[in-house]
This record gives structure tokens, sequence and C-alpha cells, in this order.
């Protein structure tokens, strides 16, 4: 692995500016600005859904508009206005897609940038990641459906199980991240529009990454995607999702809500690389990421999330596990970059209910520029919650003279059997180490490029391969000439 | 291959060399020796490149060039290497990653390819055994957990990796039992040739019983005072310095 990126970094390097700033000129097919009733009807109506669907959107619309912003977080920023908001944009399409080859070539186009080549997974059997697309407000192709199909499998937008598996959709959407749950998860169940679903059966070890890509393409709109991803008892998979979003001036929302669930024996492991845009060196523009993840772990079960969040203007983000099985494991392994004007406030929940259940949390935070990071986790242990174990690692590591890093750690725990670990360090990047490998001839941009992987390194060695290779070089560009 | 000409270097406010000469040919061995303060390390730092310190005066040709002119990491790919006193922890990053992105660095430099993966096993091979490196330490992280002889036998490792014109070893006896000693002087010995040179800093005498220098320079007050032979070192040794210092007031 290590070969193929110092290989490739040098490439990489020159193209230091956010590279997926670009927009795709594709009709779209809107709904007017601004939030009321008749906006969720016509949302609803849109993805032809069952009556009860808008029943749930209707009902979160009602609890939303009495619930208020969360802003206890440690970030700053000027509230979104949600009537100035498109809640529905979709790509123009005359028919549905049939197959892959009636998609736009506009879209091709976009995907081929992105660096998501369907045509060549096609045409590869052997690659092992199916994609799903999900491009402003829907699903535009996901690939690979039939061949995970014989596996009974399902993998597909989430407007689509909506109508192909309502009853597996009604049953555990909603379950794991209530709709009351927060100001952003109601505003999501009230307006989501798309996003990924994903279904193993019993026993089946999913044998490809599933992958989900989100873009944002349209100016003025919101995301607003949804995934639920559910293992049947004794199933594995690793799902993966990326981000991106095109450079404007104005903060563009996204909201999204993720639901795991992890039956008994199951595993999930879910790994995130978010560079959505971050805004320019000023602090303008940028995506407001405020999104809601969460896990429930049956008996003997796991759920593990790694994330490398990069992008977005300001990020507030605690994807967590729910350890209600006995003997369950989470795990959070995360990294988050803040750069220029950024903010992050991001961290993790380990709630455990049941006996002998486990959790990890690695979190590594890099600040540069004059932007501000926190880490800002829970872990509770509850009073059934017998033998249980913690252990929490919060590393923060700062560029820069004028950049923040901060650590909310908080414990609860009620019950006197359980242990818990914590231990926390923050740094400044040695120019110690700086110095070092220049006098081995190393340039300053590969010397910040090995410090901050190595120091990543337990994170991203969670990823799976092809990602890791992806994260190593974009944690890379994002810091690129940040040393202060 | 090095003619330093009154070289005059500070930090801060605090003028450290003062008009320093120094010439040092290919094939030899000079000990620069001199009590606490006397500016040393300064000079391996300054020839190094390092950025706290400025030089106000002077010139320093290295095989023709302009050494001041360069960055630290040109002067290194001009084939300068700095043996540190204190070499630093890179958590994370392996020594074989280290080491092959440096070798890489400097061959693009050059205009070359980059070395094939085969070709550094094998000279990682060769290398580290010249210093009794355990394999094992050139997989692990750069410097982390290594103890006080790793380290320095790493530096040596590094070096003989690297292959330079001109490696400055800066006190790389300090801290080192009578045995790594014995190591890490073989590994220099061995590396030299008649294209090369090495310049060592050192406290002690004891060092130079292991890497047989050409000529001693005592460094005195941001100056080169006095130089001689390899007797030198030894009346150094058994005197100390103040005969020195008397010898400059008269």
């Amino acid at each position: 692995m290590a070969n193929y990126t110092e290989d490739e970094l040098a490439q990489d390097l020159e193209n230091q500016e956010y590279k997926f700033g670009f927009t795709t000129d594709i009709d779209a097919d809107q709904a007017p600005k601004g939030l009321n009733e008749d906006i969720i009807r016509f949302i609803s109506a849109k993805k032809e859904e069952p009556n009860w669907m808008l029943e749930n959107r209707l009902e979160a619309f009602e609890m939303w508009k009495k619930m208020t912003e969360p802003d206890w977080a440690h970030v700053k920023y000027k509230k979104p206005d949600f009537q100035d908001i498109i809640y529905y944009s979709a790509p123009k399409q005359t028919k549905k897609y049939e197959s892959w080859d009636d998609v736009d070539p506009e879209m091709k186009e976009t995907m081929k940038k992105l660096g998501i080549s369907m045509e060549e997974q096609k045409r590869l059997t052997g690659t092992n990641v199916a994609v799903d697309f999900v491009m402003d407000s829907v699903s535009v192709a996901t690939s690979f459906k039939a061949k995970l199909k014989e596996l009974g499998i399902i993998f597909c937008s989430f407007s689509e199980a909506v109508q192909e598996y309502p009853e597996l959709v009604r049953e555990h959407m909603g379950t794991v991240v209530p709709t009351s749950d927060n100001f952003y998860a109601a505003l999501n169940s009230a307006v989501f529009t798309d996003g990924s679903f994903c279904y193993i059966p019993k026993g089946v070890r999913c044998p490809m990454e599933l992958s989900t890509y989100f873009r944002i393409n349209e100016g003025g709109t919101g995301q607003f995607e949804r995934t639920l991803v559910i293992a049947d008892e004794g199933s594995y998979v690793s799902y993966l999702e990326g981000c991106t979003a095109p450079q404007r001036d104005e903060n563009q929302l996204h909201a999204a809500v993720v639901e795991l669930i992890a039956k008994d024996n199951a595993e999930i492991k879910y790994s995130t690389v978010q560079n959505w845009y971050p805004g320019d060196k000023n602090g303008l523009g940028g995506i407001f990421n405020f999104v809601t993840k969460r896990g429930i772990c049956g008996l003997n079960s796991k759920i593990s999330w790694t994330q490398v969040e990069t992008g977005s203007a300001v990020t507030w983000k605690y994807p967590s596990c729910i350890l209600k099985g006995d003997n369950s494991i989470g795990e959070f392994y995360s990294v988050a970059v803040t750069n220029n004007y950024q903010q992050a406030d991001t961290g993790t929940k380990m709630i455990h209910l049941g006996k002998n259940t486990k959790s990890t949390i690695i979190s590594k935070g890099i600040s540069a520029g004059k932007s501000h990071n926190s880490y800002r986790g829970l872990v509770q242990i509850h009073k059934n919650a017998t033998n249980s174990r913690n252990f929490s690692q919060c590393d923060s590591l700062l560029m820069t003279d004028e950049c923040g890093a901060h650590t909310f750690p908080y414990i609860e725990c009620k019950n006197s059997s359980s242990k818990i670990e914590h231990e926390a360090t923050t740094s400044k990047i040695g120019e110690d180490q700086i110095f070092y490998c220049l006098q081995r001839g190393i340039s300053e941009e590969k010397a910040i490029g090995l410090i901050v992987n190595g120091y990543c390194k337990e994170v991203l060695n969670q990823l799976p391969m092809e990602f890791a290779v992806e994260a190593q070089k974009l944690l890379t560009i994002s810091l690129e000439g940040s040393v202060g | 291959m090095i003619e330093i000409k009154n070289l005059h270097a500070k930090i801060g406010d605090k003028e450290i060399l003062k008009g320093l000469n120094l010439t040092v040919k290919a094939g030899e061995i000079h000990a620069i020796m001199g009590p606490n303060g006397a500016g040393k390390s300064t000079l391996a730092s300054v020839l190094a490149g390092r950025e706290d310190y400025e030089v106000t005066e002077g010139t320093v040709d290295f095989e023709g060039t302009d050494l001041l002119n360069l960055a630290t990491e040109e002067r290194a790919r001009e084939g300068l290497f700095l043996a540190f006193q204190y070499p630093i922890e890179i958590p994370g990053v392996s020594n074989i990653n280290f080491l092959r992105t440096a070798i890489n660095e400097i061959r693009e430099s050059k205009r070359e390819n980059p070395i094939s993966a085969k070709d550094f096993m094998a000279l990682v091979r060769e290398k580290s055994k010249l210093v009794e490196l355990d394999p094992k330490l050139a997989s692990r992280s750069v410097n982390e957990g290594f103890s006080g002889g790793e380290k320095k036998r790493n530096e040596i490792f590094q070096m003989a990796m690297l292959n330079p014109k001109l490696a400055i070893l800066d006190e790389t006896d300090s801290g080192l039992d009578i045995d790594a000693l014995r190591v890490v002087a073989n590994g220099v010995n061995t590396l030299k040739s008649d294209k090369n040179a090495t310049i060592v800093i050192t406290h002690y005498q004891r060092l130079l019983d292991y890497i047989v220098p050409d000529f001693v320079h005592v460094l005195y007050d941001g100056k080169i005072v006095k130089t001689g032979g390899k007797e030198l070192a030894l009346k150094l040794e058994e005197k100390g310095y103040d005969w020195i210092k008397e010898e400059l007031a008269n």
C-alpha cells in the first residue's frame, strides 16, 4: 500500500486546490425554494411514496417546527435560512435508467472526474466495489445490483427501497435515529430525498465493498440523504461513502441521517471519506455538514465507524454506537482535518447497555490555518453493563499558532465493574521533524505528508485499501502549505 | 569538498560563529573539538541549513556550489548529510518508507528513476549489516522507541543508505557505550573513500581512537583557533582547553 501512495503522491500534490469544485451543466428538476407542507407533499409525490411515508414526513415537520437549532457545539456560523433552500433538485431525466447506457453523458463525465468509473467496473468483474451514486437529491446509478441479488443482498437507492421493500424500510427506519432525536434529524426525516439502502440477509458475508458516492451539484440546494444499512443475523458488510461538492460562495446545507442495524452476531464496517467543499481561504462558502449517524448492536455484534473528514466549512457529526446486545463491540476511528476557517465539532457516543460490551475510540484531530477542531465524545455505561470496557485516545495536532484544538470528553458510568480508559495528547507539528526530513533530501510538502499520515496511521489502517490510498493523498493535499 | 570562509552566524541577536574558516578535501576526516558553547553544533546546523540561524557574513563553497544559497533539502540532495545529535522520532512512519522517500527524492532531483523495490530491499539488507542494525528496526517507525544507541546506529545506517559526499557527525558518540561506539565507528570507517569526507564533531577524544582523523581543529568562541593532527586531541583530553585560552590571551 505504501508503495502505491508514495509514488503517486507527487503528481497529486501539484493539484493542490480543491479539485472537485467543478459543476455539471445538467438540467435539473427542482422544487421551489422554501419549506412548508406543500413542499413536503411535493417531494413525497415526486417519489411516488406510499401514504405512511408522507405521514411520517409531515409528523417530522411538525416536530421540527417546535425544535430549535442546537448551539452547544464549539462552532460559529450564520444559521441557515431554511426558507432560502431548495429541498428537491434532481438531474432531469426523460425516463428511468434501465441500464448504464441510458445515463446522461454529462453525468457519466461527472462521475469520471470524481473517479467513479462505473464503465470500467462493468468491464472488470474482478473489482470489488459496488457503487451507488447520489447527485443532489436522487440516486443516479447503482452498479453490481444483479450480482448482489444472487446472494439476496439488497443494495439500492433509498427511494427504490421504499417502493420495492416497503416493509423492510418501515420496520427499521427511525428505530436507531428517531425523528425527534435532534433538530437536523427531524429536518431530514421531513425532507430527505434519497440515499442508499442496504440489506444483508442472515449468514451472508457481502463479497464486495458497498459504496455510495454523494455529490451536491446545483446551487441553492441542500442535500438531505438517508442511509439505512441492515445486517441480519450473522452477516457482514463493509460500506463506504464519499462526498464532494462544487466550489461556491454560498454555504450549502447537508443534513444526513445514517442508521446502522447490526443484528445478533452481525458486523458492519462503515467508512467515510468526507471532502465536501470546505470554503475558500477566507472562509467564504463551503458546506454545512450536520449529520446524525448511529448504529445499534445486537448480541455479539460489531459496528465500526471509520471517518476521514477533510472537507466542509462546518462539521457537526457524532457517529455513535448503541451497544445493546451482550458482548457487542463498538469502534470509532476518526481523522478530522481543518484548514483556513473550517470548523469541526466531531466525535462519538458509545452507549453501553449490554454486558461485556466493548468500545474503542481513536480520534486524531489536525488543525491548520485559523481553523478550530473539536473532539466531543460521550462514553456512557449503564447499570446493567457489567464488565464493559472503553478505551479512548484523542490526539490533536496543531500546524500553526492561530488554530485551535479542543477536547470535550464526557464519561458517565453507572456500573462499578466497568473499565474506562482515556488518553489524550496535544502537540504542534514538529519543526524538528520537518527539518529532519528536509536534511534527508525530502521536500517540505512530502515531509508534512509523511508526518501527518504517520500520525493518522492507526485510523487509516482501518480503511479498505482503495480508500486508504485516496485518504492519504487527500490529507496531504488538504494541508498543503499549512505549516506556520 | 567544502571551503568555509569567514563564516559569521547568529541566532536572534547572539553571534555564535565569528569568522570561521575550514577547508575539507575529499578523502579526509576532520575532527572538531571545543568547549561547551563554542559553536560546534551551530556550525553543523548552519551547514545543514537550519532556519533558526542567520548567516551574516562569509561564504561556503560545496563542490563548486554556493551552499548558503541552497535550501536545506537541496543541500542534502547535493550530498551533505548530518548525523543528528538528538535524532527525532517520527511516529507512524516506517524507517524504510522514510528512507525510500528520501532516496527517491534525491534521485528525482537528478532526473533518475525511482529505485526499484528489489534494489532498495537489497540495499537495506546490505547496509543494516554494516551497522549491525536489527533488521526489525528498519521496519519500525523512525527512531520511535529506539534506545539512545539504536538511534545513533540508525543515523549511520541512513548515512550508509544515502551515501553522501560530506557527512557531518554531530556528537554521534554522546550517550554511546563502548560497543555501540565501535559499531558506529566501524560503519563510518567502512564508508570512507577517496571521494567522500567526514567532519566529526565531538567532545571527547575517545571516538577518535576508532575514527582516526587527518586533522583536529579546536573551535573556540566561534572560530577555529588551533589545528593539528591526532595528537592534538590527546593533548586536549589530557590538559583540557584552558591552555588554549591562555595561548589566545597572549
